[in-house]
């Protein structure tokens, strides 16, 4: 019997993939840091919802407590992040790094 | 049977925000659904049996990142005007 | 929208195909999943010293995750106030930009955010709640609080904020490290004093967290130079105007 688990973990699955073509395509650092959010909500799906994917299996206590951390752990670092990128445009005015393409004038 | 259309079509809608959210050409609305889509991952929490996860999702993963991305975006695109004028950055 | 063209883009679009299918594949093929660790939890729930169990796992089972965790936090905020430029802004401000419906709305929610956060804290002990999401309801406060102009930026944290900011982790070492002075090893606490170690630890961590968290987003950016009244700017935003016509 198919649980609601497995739904949400392949969910979690096609968004991991689709944000590492997003991270890989996008130039805006911003964009990046959006996608690396949405990736990272990917994997917690896949964490969370893997053990219940056999349907009445209870929830599994110990994913759920590193999901939380590292939903914390993600927020600190898009912090972050983003403090680099506000840094990086009141020097150089670019946001995004300089090896990357420039957008069409 | 309820339930499994609704985990259906609440994963289908979370895959279409982000798709849509790494597809809009403009960064301000590329924030917002990104707004939305950490709401709609507090449903998916919910229904995944992890309300603690739910809390800490909609406070902090869709409160404090969202408004987070927000300054951030405004202070780009809101001194771009200034900084044309040849302005020393501050 | 710029991005990379080219057959970078096939490349990537290739790699997460087959990212995907795989990683579908490998979940579609798994065995039936065992309960050993979730049997394990239920098992020594009592011994723990809290009643629910996500909150046993995060701050007894596995609570040497949650002190590297503030350890983590801690040094990002340090590393968001390393980054924000040196000095007040140059650039003035147009114009105040705090809406009175915000501050009316304010008076109402932030008790009522200080009021939830309190509630939090508490049930985290046998119901959802705990530590992260009081801190995180009470950051939210913070930033509509800064939204405002209540909380103003700072050019450097005084004090108060200082002590808030390493309050989680001083007291989460020091609790960890007790155990330590009576033979066991570290986060090893005794089962009659469990429930009041992780209260002590729960509380300072919110403070702590939640001082972070609206840290990060007050601290960002320097406080700006307020014009004198809008309808005589200051003489930088003269100089600019001038520039800029």
């Amino acid at each position: 019997m198919i649980g609601g688990g497995l739904i949400y973990a392949m969910a979690g699955v096609v968004l991991f993939a689709l944000g590492f073509y997003g991270f890989i395509v996008h130039a805006h650092l911003v964009r990046k840091l959006i996608v690396f959010n949405i990736m990272g909500s990917g994997v917690f799906l896949v964490l969370v919802g893997l053990p219940q994917r056999v349907a009445g299996t209870p929830p599994d206590r110990v994913s759920e407590a590193l999901v939380l951390t590292g939903i914390v752990v993600a927020v600190s670092a898009t912090a972050f992040g983003l403090a680099l990128v506000r840094r990086l445009y009141d020097l150089t005015g670019e946001t995004r790094l300089p090896n990357d393409p420039r957008p069409e004038p | 049977m309820l339930g499994e259309i609704l985990d259906f079509s609440l994963a289908a809608i979370l895959i279409w925000i982000a798709w849509r959210t790494m597809a809009t050409p403009n960064l301000f609305n590329a924030v917002v659904l990104f707004i939305a889509f950490g709401l709609l991952m507090t449903l998916a929490w919910v229904r995944l049996h992890a309300p603690d996860i739910a809390l800490a999702e909609t406070a902090i993963g869709t409160g404090l990142t969202g408004a987070l991305m927000l300054d951030a975006v405004a202070h780009i695109t809101g001194k771009r005007g200034r900084r044309r004028a040849g302005r020393n950055p501050s | 929208m710029s991005a990379v063209y080219g057959p970078i883009r096939q490349i990537a679009a290739a790699l997460a195909w087959i990212l995907g299918i795989g990683l579908i594949a490998a979940i579609v093929s798994l065995s039936r999943p065992d309960f050993g660790l979730a049997q394990l939890v239920e098992a020594h729930l009592e011994q723990s010293g809290v009643r629910h169990p996500v909150t046993a796992v995060l701050l007894n089972y596995r609570g040497y995750d949650t002190l590297l965790e503030i350890a983590v936090l801690l040094l990002a905020v340090l590393g968001i106030l390393a980054f924000r430029p040196p000095g007040p802004a140059t650039i003035p401000d147009a114009a105040t930009d705090s809406s009175p419906v915000l501050a009316a709305l304010n008076r109402l929610i932030v008790p009522l955010i200080v009021l939830a956060a309190g509630y939090l804290l508490w049930a985290g002990a046998h119901r959802p709640g705990g530590a992260f999401q009081a801190g995180a309801v009470l950051a939210g406060g913070g930033v509509l609080l800064r939204l405002t102009g209540t909380i103003p930026s700072f050019e450097s944290p005084n004090a108060w904020l200082r002590v808030c900011l390493v309050v989680g982790l001083g007291v989460f070492l020091a609790v960890a490290a007790l155990p330590l002075f009576e033979g066991s090893r570290l986060l090893e606490y005794r089962t009659a004093e469990a429930a009041m170690a992780i209260l002590v630890v729960e509380s300072a961590l919110t403070v702590s967290i939640a001082a972070i968290l609206a840290t990060a987003f007050i601290g960002a950016a320097p406080p700006r130079i307020r014009c004198l009244s809008p309808s005589r700017p200051a003489h930088s935003a003269e100089g600019e105007r001038a520039g800029q016509s």
